[in-house]
């Protein structure tokens, strides 16, 4: 028994907007028939504004009423204001989805995600949405069972602020049917918030805590290393996020010193302060 | 809006003649039955007299081999546990794909206490796969455990032929049946069935949930779940929960007097009911075979609309089903039942299943036959799989 909102009950009884736009500007799916639910949008687009939506979707109550309220909210909107719509925005205006029932909403998101990616006109969405590390990396499947990329964990988690494996489980389906890939969730959880971490203290470092903090692990962490293999380092100056150094003793003119600047210099600085220093070396 | 309750496998509803039989335990006749003064006495004889009942109920030997419990599960856990730590120098158990969670979700926690675990695969149709359990069952093997009838699909396992195959290649091997899916549906005879074990739950056979009973062979011994006083032989320790042991027997006798009732009757409007739906609605699929099932139950696919949103949109007009689907249960995976008979993913999603009982009237199942139609028709056209639907319809006309 689930506790659907009243507004979950009207679309489920009485979906909007259902059917097939025959000459739709954008076509967007999600979801499959061995998951249980799969959905199909379709748009029509003029001069920037989405001027008629449908859908046809096979899922549950929840899933329908996702995909119905979803076309209300896009219909005579632009195209940069339906980019903005998250997962969370369809939940909310439902009133609310239970908690095991919060990857209908993400279903729809990723439905109008794949319409608006095959929508001509269209920039790339990781844009709008300032993600920098949209590598192959994360078109991975996680889930098997369920098809789940590590990109879809990945966005529920930073749309919805999720903590635990179970409440990825309920949003996304991952690991809720053999439950082998929950470790590799937890990965992905324990990524996302160290990369969070480390993206606050980065913005909250004043410059001159920024130049301390550099000087700090070139000298305790950097050059104990090299010192090892008889080498060093010395920090010459730093504006902005470039570093310049000196590599010094069998470092100078050794013929992997490119390598060490940037595989180990740069990457533990990058790693340790900001992501976006860069390492260069100078006479 | 009058409710249509067709989910009799889930819970049933209390028989007016059991709430009667049990409220004197409920009201004046409050002793415990162990106690010694004269006040006791009916409280006690109430006990002994409801293990008489339950023994015929089970048609067992003696009254001794009975057991009270609180539901189908703690029938099973006792069962299974109670054999298990009488015998543990075995470490091999044969179970089937297709039991309730509630003997599986045990059988994948003694597999993480070092038991080898062996489930035996069934056909499309549902039925078991008796060379896969022969070949299965080896000197080590401490226990086999088999329903007796499927709780979503109503398929009933062969027990007796299950049994023989048992013996001849261990005489020492265990059976446990779990009855609970039988129980006021067809007799029960654990001599017949050449059981060790049977458990049961009341509520399945409109007594109340909260009581269940075990029958226990008198040649095999077990180890109590519940560890304390000497109630029940010392295999069942707590109060005797009088009221309820005393209405589940009352619904015991009556289950008995229907038996004949739900193999005519009860039969006779879920044939109707499935047959109506299979022939009306062209995306309709029995997921079962038609032979050698409980006479109240039918399982049947909607093929590329999903189970939920049928049982939302019966539920709006006062019917109550069940459904195999995922989304149901929050699982998020469909039924481990009909994804072990190969029902395919175009259907699992969308089954559900109607289990009729002794009150289901001719009436109500015309009324669900007059909507079903309906409802399926618009939860169709919503479906983003129409020229697969499309297909479909041309292949079935």
């Amino acid at each position: 028994m689930w506790d659907y909102s009243d507004k979950v009950i009207d679309h489920y009884r009485n979906p909007r907007n259902v059917g097939k736009i025959d000459n739709a500007d954008a076509i967007g799916e999600a979801g499959s028939l061995a998951c249980g639910d799969s959905l199909k949008i379709y748009l029509k687009i003029k001069d920037g504004i989405v001027t008629d939506a449908k859908f046809q979707t096979f899922g549950c109550g929840s899933a329908v009423a996702s995909s119905s309220i979803l076309t209300e909210m896009i219909i005579g909107k632009t195209i940069e204001e339906v980019k903005k719509i998250t997962n969370k925005d369809i939940a909310d205006q439902l009133g609310g989805l239970p908690p095991e029932k919060m990857h209908c909403s993400v279903m729809g998101y990723e439905a109008l995600e794949d319409a608006l990616k095959n929508y001509d006109d269209y920039t790339d969405l990781d844009d709008i949405r300032n993600e920098e590390e949209a590598n192959k990396q994360r078109e991975k499947i996680v889930c098997t069972c369920f098809g789940i990329t590590e990109n879809v964990i990945w966005d529920a988690i930073k749309m919805n602020g999720l903590k635990t494996v179970e409440e990825v489980t309920n949003y996304t389906k991952a690991g809720g049917a053999c439950g082998k890939c929950k470790g590799l969730i937890q990965d992905i959880i324990d990524t996302y918030y160290k990369k969070e971490e480390h993206e606050k203290t980065e913005s909250t470092l004043t410059p001159a805590q920024k130049i301390i903090k550099i000087n700090n692990v070139i000298e305790k962490q950097i050059s104990p290393e090299l010192m090892k293999d008889g080498g060093d380092i010395t920090l010459v100056d730093i504006n902005g996020n470039k570093v310049m150094v000196k590599l010094r003793g069998k470092c100078s003119g050794c013929k992997n010193s490119h390598l060490t600047l940037k595989a180990f210099v740069e990457k533990t600085l990058k790693d340790t302060v900001d992501s976006n220093i860069e390492v260069v070396e100078v006479e | 809006m009058n409710l249509i309750y067709l989910d009799n496998n889930a819970t049933t509803k209390v028989d007016p003649q059991v709430l009667e039989a049990m409220l004197p335990y409920l009201k004046d006749e409050y002793a415990n039955p162990s106690s010694v003064y004269d006040f006791a006495k009916h409280a006690n004889h109430a006990v002994r007299d409801a293990r008489g009942v339950m023994k015929d109920f089970f048609n067992a030997k003696d009254e001794k081999e009975i057991i009270f419990t609180s539901c189908g599960s703690e029938s099973a856990n006792t069962a299974i546990r109670g054999v298990l730590n009488m015998n543990k120098n075995k470490r091999h158990i044969i179970t089937t794909k297709v039991e309730h969670p509630c003997v599986l979700n045990l059988y994948q926690t003694l597999e993480k206490e070092g038991y080898r675990v062996d489930y035996i695969g069934v056909n499309s149709n549902g039925e078991l796969d008796l060379a896969q359990l022969e070949e299965a069952i080896n000197d080590d093997t401490a226990l086999v455990s088999v329903m007796y009838a499927n709780n979503e699909t109503g398929v009933i396992f062969p027990i007796e032929k299950i049994s023989e195959i048992i013996k001849s290649k261990n005489k020492e091997t265990k059976f446990f049946v779990d009855a609970v899916q039988v129980s006021g549906k067809i007799p029960i005879d654990v001599q017949a069935m050449g059981a060790d074990l049977v458990g049961i739950s009341g509520h399945k056979f409109h007594a109340p949930k909260g009581i269940g009973a075990l029958y226990v062979n008198s040649k095999t011994l077990i180890t109590p779940l519940i560890i304390g006083g000497h109630q029940e032989r010392g295999k069942r320790a707590g109060t005797e929960n009088v009221p309820y042991i005393v209405g589940m027997a009352k619904a015991a006798e009556l289950a008995t007097d229907h038996l004949k009732y739900e193999a005519t009757e009860v039969k006779r409007l879920r044939d109707k009911l499935e047959q109506n739906i299979v022939k009306n609605i062209f995306n309709a699929r029995l997921n079962t075979g038609v032979a050698n099932r409980v006479p109240n139950t039918t399982n049947i696919g909607f093929e590329y609309i999903e189970g939920e949103l049928i049982l939302l949109h019966l539920s709006d007009l006062g019917i109550c089903a069940s459904s195999g689907s995922a989304c149901t249960s929050g699982s998020l995976e469909p039924s481990h039942v009909l994804r072990a008979m190969n029902v395919p993913f175009t259907a699992i999603h969308g089954s559900i299943r109607f289990s009729l009982s002794k009150f289901t009237t001719e009436a109500e199942i015309d009324y669900v036959c007059e909507k079903m139609p309906g409802i399926i028709e618009k939860l169709t056209n919503l479906s983003p799989f129409q020229d697969e639907l499309e297909a479909l319809k041309r292949l079935r006309h």
